[in-house]
């Protein structure tokens, strides 16, 4: 199957850091592709190339196709508007404006926007409409980024760290919902949590010191003990939570 | 009694002008980052814009529904030439602050020489209706009808971006933006077609006060924008960037304490207030009075 995703040799370099330095993956056209690595090797930072939201002054190399298109040459608002969908780490819901109008500004031009998924998916969101979306809590707040980007079809979902920060009832949520959506669209995502990774990916690349360290099949590395430990420090970095 | 209405109504009426400059400088700040020191020259263009239109645009003059027309195609003017600076000097250097400093100032001091080369330093005699000249008695005190104008002005100003705002897509897409550019971009929206539009709307806001100032001064001269300018960043820093209510509560503020400091102390201590209040502001709060949000 071709991917829906291709990344080769991607090099990012940020206010003099060589942060990423070739990385080369494929997401896989369905199904969940997890992208790991301890804290700080530059996860976000490639889900933000993917995006050409790496910051001025950043220095981007390298080839990153989406059914062969060349994304690096494209403004952000394209790649989104085209069905590149992104649920950024911490969230970035727009804490002044109200969930309904968190909802209203996420609709994309020329799409009718899928309401009725999200509020099947999310009914806390409907009864929360006329809230504040900075007033929410850590999992509703999560529950809008994620409802944002599925009042459109996407060809591809870039998720970073949706279960980050949140207690392991709201993790399971999150996973669950997650694992519905994934039916329908191919998911990039980075997680830490490797019982929802266990339970979401089907695919796996592991990143380490600036390159991909590992790539193949997530159960297969999640079989492996030994090489969890020596590739994402598991004990030390990664929490295990019950999803 | 009838001194203290006197000092307050004129003390708003210069609040007024402050604000309509502020708004927009306080948009476009809060959104695109911009410390836009054209922003004087837009009055300016919406000043001469008047002025000029009052002699020669058919149908427009000094009195009734012409001098409606003047005023408009002044506006009309400053926003079009507001939208022109962003889409042409301003855009290729977002996120370069230094650089975009250098041009704004450059702007406006070309501006300025511009205006002077073509009218003359001399301050031009304004159109005015007659109406404008006379004034109105509010509980005992006579207070100017072109101060009265300012005051009806700006608050029909405040009130229609307010609704904006609110209740429009662009206005949801600039209150988003003043939060977090970066990630309105990211949910698929060309943020830059929002900084044309601040820009556009501060510029009109900007020229209406030109137009309107013409009114009160009874003339218009070339440096008149900048000298506005330097309280209506005061106005900006004092109510938060990017809050369109907090720039309207510096504005009455500075206006106010201006105008008393000016009458019951020594003239020009007003000024110095106006500095120090500024200096509290920073040191309470450094975020202004509403702090970064384009509604409150
Ligand atoms: N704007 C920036 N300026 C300087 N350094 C940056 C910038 N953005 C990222 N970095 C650095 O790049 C490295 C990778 O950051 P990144 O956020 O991609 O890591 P991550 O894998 O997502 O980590 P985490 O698991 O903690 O989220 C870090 O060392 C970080 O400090
Ligand atoms: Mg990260």
């Amino acid at each position: 199957m071709t991917a829906v995703l291709t990344v080769r040799d991607l090099s990012v370099r940020i206010a003099g850091l060589h942060i990423l330095q070739g990385v080369s993956f494929d997401v896989a056209p369905t199904g969940v592709t997890v992208l790991l690595g301890r804290n700080g090797v530059g996860k976000t930072t490639t889900l933000r190339a993917i995006l050409g939201l790496t910051p001025r002054g950043g220095e981007v190399r390298g080839e990153i196709r989406m059914a062969e298109q060349r994304l690096t040459e494209r403004p952000t608002h394209r790649l989104v508007r085209d069905g590149l969908g992104y649920v950024p780490e911490d969230r970035c819901v727009f804490a002044g404006l109200t969930v309904a109008e968190n909802l209203r500004l996420a609709e994309r031009r020329g799409v009718k926007p899928a309401y009725d998924r999200v509020y099947e998916l999310f009914p806390e969101l409907l009864r929360r409409g006329r809230q504040r979306a900075g007033s929410l809590s850590g999992g509703q707040q999560q529950m809008l980024a994620i409802g944002r980007v599925l009042l459109s079809d996407n060809r591809l979902l870039l998720i970073d760290e949706p279960t980050k920060g949140l207690a392991p009832k709201v993790v399971t949520e999150v996973a669950e919902v997650l694992e519905r959506v994934a039916v329908t669209v191919p998911v990039l995502l980075v997680e830490q949590n490797l019982a929802v990774v266990r339970r979401l990916a089907s695919d796996a690349v592991v990143l380490a010191a600036g390159r991909v360290a590992w790539s193949g099949d997530a159960a297969r590395l999640l079989g492996e003990p030994e090489l969890t430990r020596s590739l994402l420090g598991v004990g030390s970095h990664t929490r295990e939570v019950s999803a | 009694m009838s001194t203290i209405v006197l000092l307050t109504l004129t003390g708003l009426g210069l609040a007024a002008l402050y604000f309509l400059v502020a708004s927009g400088l306080s948009l476009v700040f809060g959104l695109a980052d911009v410390l836009n020191f054209a922003h004087g020259l837009f009055l300016s263009v919406g000043a001469y814009g008047t002025w000029w239109a009052a002699q020669h645009l058919p149908g427009a003059g000094a009195t009734g529904f012409g001098f409606v027309l003047a005023v408009a195609f002044g506006v009309v003017a400053g926003a079009v030439v507001a939208a022109l600076v962003e889409l042409v000097m301003i855009r290729p250097l977002y996120s370069r602050t230094i650089e975009q400093v250098l041009v704004t100032v450059g702007l406006s001091l070309a501006g300025v020489a511009l205006l002077q080369a073509t009218w003359g330093a001399d301050p031009r005699p304004f159109p005015r209706p007659a109406w404008t000249q006379r004034v109105t008695d509010v509980l005992g005190a006579k207070v100017p009808n072109s101060g009265l104008l300012l005051i009806v002005a700006a608050a029909a100003v405040l009130a229609a971006i307010l609704l904006f705002l609110r209740y429009t897509r662009y206005g949801l897409v600039i209150r988003a933006g003043v939060e977090n550019r970066e990630m309105v971009t990211a949910l698929g929206i060309d943020v830059r077609k929002a900084f044309t539009l601040v820009f556009a709307i501060g510029g009109a806001a900007a020229a209406l006060a030109g137009a309107l100032g013409g009114v009160y001064f009874g003339s218009v001269s070339p440096g008149q924008g900048g000298s506005l300018l330097i309280f209506a960043f005061i106005v900006v820093v004092i109510g938060g960037m990017g809050s369109v209510v907090g720039s309207a509560y510096a504005a009455v503020a500075v206006g106010l304490l201006q105008q008393f400091v000016n009458y019951y102390g020594t003239s020009g201590a007003g000024d110095v207030c106006v500095v120090a209040l500024l200096a509290i502001v920073l040191l309470l709060r450094p975020q202004g009075i509403a702090g970064k949000a384009a509604t409150a």
